[in-house]
């Protein structure tokens, strides 16, 4: 009942938002959802419900192991909202609605265990996406929903053909083509292995498309660097998430099936690219907020290389997920401060900020800091901890690459934020009314990142717990 | 039950190469509509053993959707953007004719090689899913306005529809319902950004979409 209430409370929440007459007040709606869902989601993270092994939607294991943090990210992200919005003169009446669908929608891809479901909740994510992307209203922003909805649209089509698939393996196998992740994984074996091999490179390629893996990527820095800064943080951390989960659950079935080296190696491939590409491309953009979408690219190869390495692997990319998602929502926060304050988010034209926003300009600095594995945010540990097992697992020559790709992503990240803090600010030619560093805009961020250190100084041994359960479900021991 | 079904496979097929050959924007999108109406059909074919209720509702709503309400939004977008002609595309119609009926052929050629199940061997459910498939994509490519692109991956979409109806007697009807229903949402959507891009841009060339680089 709880798990379907995740869901509902937000879906009522967007229609009632929806019919709310006064433009003002609409934001609150936020908040207050934000709050709803999260305390209902640490209610059932510290007493976790029985689940039906049947059931289509539940707060299983590895819902309880992601989504709890995808909603503390989202209250959040809620409460800067409504500080972000009052600033803009544009009508809130599709985003407010269109961000708690978003929020609704992604509950219910964590929760689904059903391979039609959890196809539509993530179609329909991308969906709802659209509206936040164009909030800026400028043609470059048209330009950035376009490529996101036929490159999303695309990969997303082809993972609906990786599920049909997926149950043909089922069908080829003697079985009864029923695709509940529950049944894939009693066939295991039993399933088609050529039609499992099939369904997971289609699956990989297309929510790896939703994930932005390289070669996949190119919509991500167009959205995230034309979208408001909210958007990016959300998108980063929380739908990127989903298609995450979408396939850890996937690849579960790739292995009962017996072809989980297979699975495996490729996971590894495509991880190392995508932090090559992402490296690579650092050291060569211009623009912070793009940056920023490369750097997510980079951090979901990071993923894919984590569970790539068997049961320890996925428990630090379980962890990786939490402390990237809140590191870069604060990263994405404090970056869209600077780019309202500035008008434009061209290393080639904003220079000196923290003179004109010190606080923020410390906020990302921090933050660009803690993205790039400085000890003790969160995002240094999950890492050490990925290089561990990989060491572990013998993986020596992906750890070297790996770690010069993060070295790469150093250099490319620095070079941007601390030409975009550093130096003397540049002349505005109009006077419009000068940006406000509000307690809004400023807290937000702070907490996102007070929220990671947490995570690295102190993780909660509640969390430890729940990832450990993922993992079990993910690996039942024979 | 053989002859129906390549009939109207066989039918959704030939539809391909229609696309693929015109250049008039309302000629593609009600070919696409027919090809949706014609696959929207299959479900009363495949299951005309065990008919009920809700596979006739499905069936219609399908058809409603894919053959009246997604064409009257292209058809909208279409007119507000004042264009009824793609002009200069990337795969000009000549090859990409070519390049879809030599894709059919191999569709057709390699569905043998592929482990299928005997009920799915000997007809065209497979080698047509994969040349609407190849079908949306050469259009995806190849075409550079806006409606032309949106027709390719409802043709494409088609394909994957055509390729789930594989597991007909598997899927709940619920699921089929909601994948028809994001893709009808995703084409009002799509139909809302075009009308932007046109006015943004003053046109619905794609190529002209290239603010956003490195």
């Amino acid at each position: 009942m709880n798990a379907y209430l995740l869901i509902i409370i937000p879906l009522a929440g967007a229609v009632l938002a929806a019919l709310w007459p006064h433009k003002d007040t609409r934001p609150l709606f936020l908040p207050a959802v934000g709050l709803v869902h999260s305390l209902l989601c640490l209610a059932l993270l510290v007493k976790p419900t029985a689940v039906d092994p049947a059931a289509w939607l539940a707060f299983d294991p590895l819902a309880r192991a992601i989504l709890p943090g995808v909603s503390l990210l989202f209250l959040i992200c809620a409460c800067y909202a409504v500080s972000y919005l009052r600033l803009k003169e544009q009508d809130n009446r599709v985003f407010v609605p269109a961000l708690l669908l978003v929020l609704g929608l992604l509950s219910a891809g964590h929760q689904a265990r059903h391979l039609g479901i959890l196809w539509i909740a993530t179609e329909a994510v991308t969906l709802a996406c659209v509206p936040l992307i164009h909030f800026n209203g400028t043609p470059r922003s048209f330009e950035a929903t376009w490529k996101y909805l036929l490159v999303g649209g695309t990969g997303i089509a082809l993972s609906l053909l990786g599920s049909i698939c997926l149950g043909y393996a089922s069908l080829h196998g003697g079985g009864s083509g029923d695709i509940t992740f529950t049944a894939l994984l009693a066939q295991g074996p039993g399933l088609s292995r050529v039609w499992v091999l099939t369904a997971w490179v289609l699956l990989l390629v297309g929510y790896g498309t939703k994930m932005g893996l390289a070669p996949m990527h190119t919509w991500k820095p167009d959205a995230y660097g034309e979208s408001p800064g909210i958007v990016g943080a959300l998108l980063a951390g929380g739908v990127t998430s989903v298609a995450f989960m979408a396939l850890l659950r996937i690849k579960s079935v790739v292995h009962a099936a017996g072809a989980g080296a297979v699975a495996d190696r490729t996971l590894l491939a495509i991880g190392l690219f995508s932090a090559l590409i992402a490296a690579l491309f650092l050291l060569r953009t211009r623009d912070f907020k793009r940056m920023l979408a490369y750097s997510s690219v980079e951090h979901m190869g990071i993923l894919c290389i984590a569970s790539s390495l068997g049961p320890p692997g996925v428990w630090a990319a379980l962890f990786h997920v939490w402390s990237n998602g809140l590191t870069k929502g604060a990263l994405f926060l404090s970056a869209g401060n600077l780019q309202a304050a500035a008008n434009s988010s061209s290393i080639d034209e904003v220079r000196g900020m923290s003179k004109v926003l010190p606080r923020s300009s410390l906020l990302l600095v921090a933050g660009m800091f803690a993205i790039t594995a400085c000890p003790p945010f969160g995002p240094f540990f999950s890492e050490l901890l990925i290089v561990r097992t990989a060491l572990a697992a013998g993986q020596g020559w992906a750890v070297a690459l790996f770690l010069v790709c993060l070295l790469l992503a150093f250099f490319g990240l620095s070079r941007i934020v601390l030409s975009v803090v550093d130096g003397r600010p540049r002349r505005k030619k109009t006077n419009a009314a000068p940006f406000r560093e509000s307690a809004g805009l400023i807290l937000p961020p702070l907490l996102l990142l007070v929220a990671s250190l947490w995570l690295g100084l102190f993780t909660p041994d509640l969390l430890k717990g729940a990832w450990s359960a993922a993992v079990l479900q993910l690996f039942p021991t024979p | 039950m053989n002859d129906t079904l390549n009939l109207l496979i066989g039918l959704a097929m030939g539809l391909n190469l229609l696309a693929l050959g015109t250049s008039r924007l309302p000629v593609l999108i009600r070919t696409v509509a027919a090809q949706g109406v014609l696959l929207g059909l299959l479900p009363l074919v495949l299951e005309a053993h065990a008919l009920d209720w809700r596979l006739v509702l499905i069936t219609l709503a399908t058809v409603a959707g894919k053959g009246l309400l997604i064409p009257y939004l292209l058809i909208r977008a279409m007119r507000s953007a004042n264009i009824a002609r793609e002009l200069e595309p990337f795969i000009g119609y000549i090859p990409s004719l070519l390049l879809g009926a030599g894709g059919t052929i191999a569709a057709v050629a390699l569905t043998r090689y592929l482990p299928l199940l005997p009920e799915h061997t000997g007809n065209l459910h497979v080698p047509g899913a994969m040349a609407l498939i190849l079908t949306g994509f050469i259009l995806l490519i190849g075409r550079t306005k806006a409606i032309s692109q949106v027709c390719g991956y409802l043709i494409l979409e088609n394909g994957i529809y055509l390729a789930g109806l594989l597991l007909i007697s598997s899927t709940p009807i619920l699921v089929e319902f909601g994948i028809l229903l994001d893709v009808t949402v995703g084409v009002f959507v799509i139909g809302i950004i075009v009308d932007r891009i046109q006015r943004a841009f003053d046109s619905l060339d794609t190529r002209k979409l290239t603010a956003l680089h490195e």
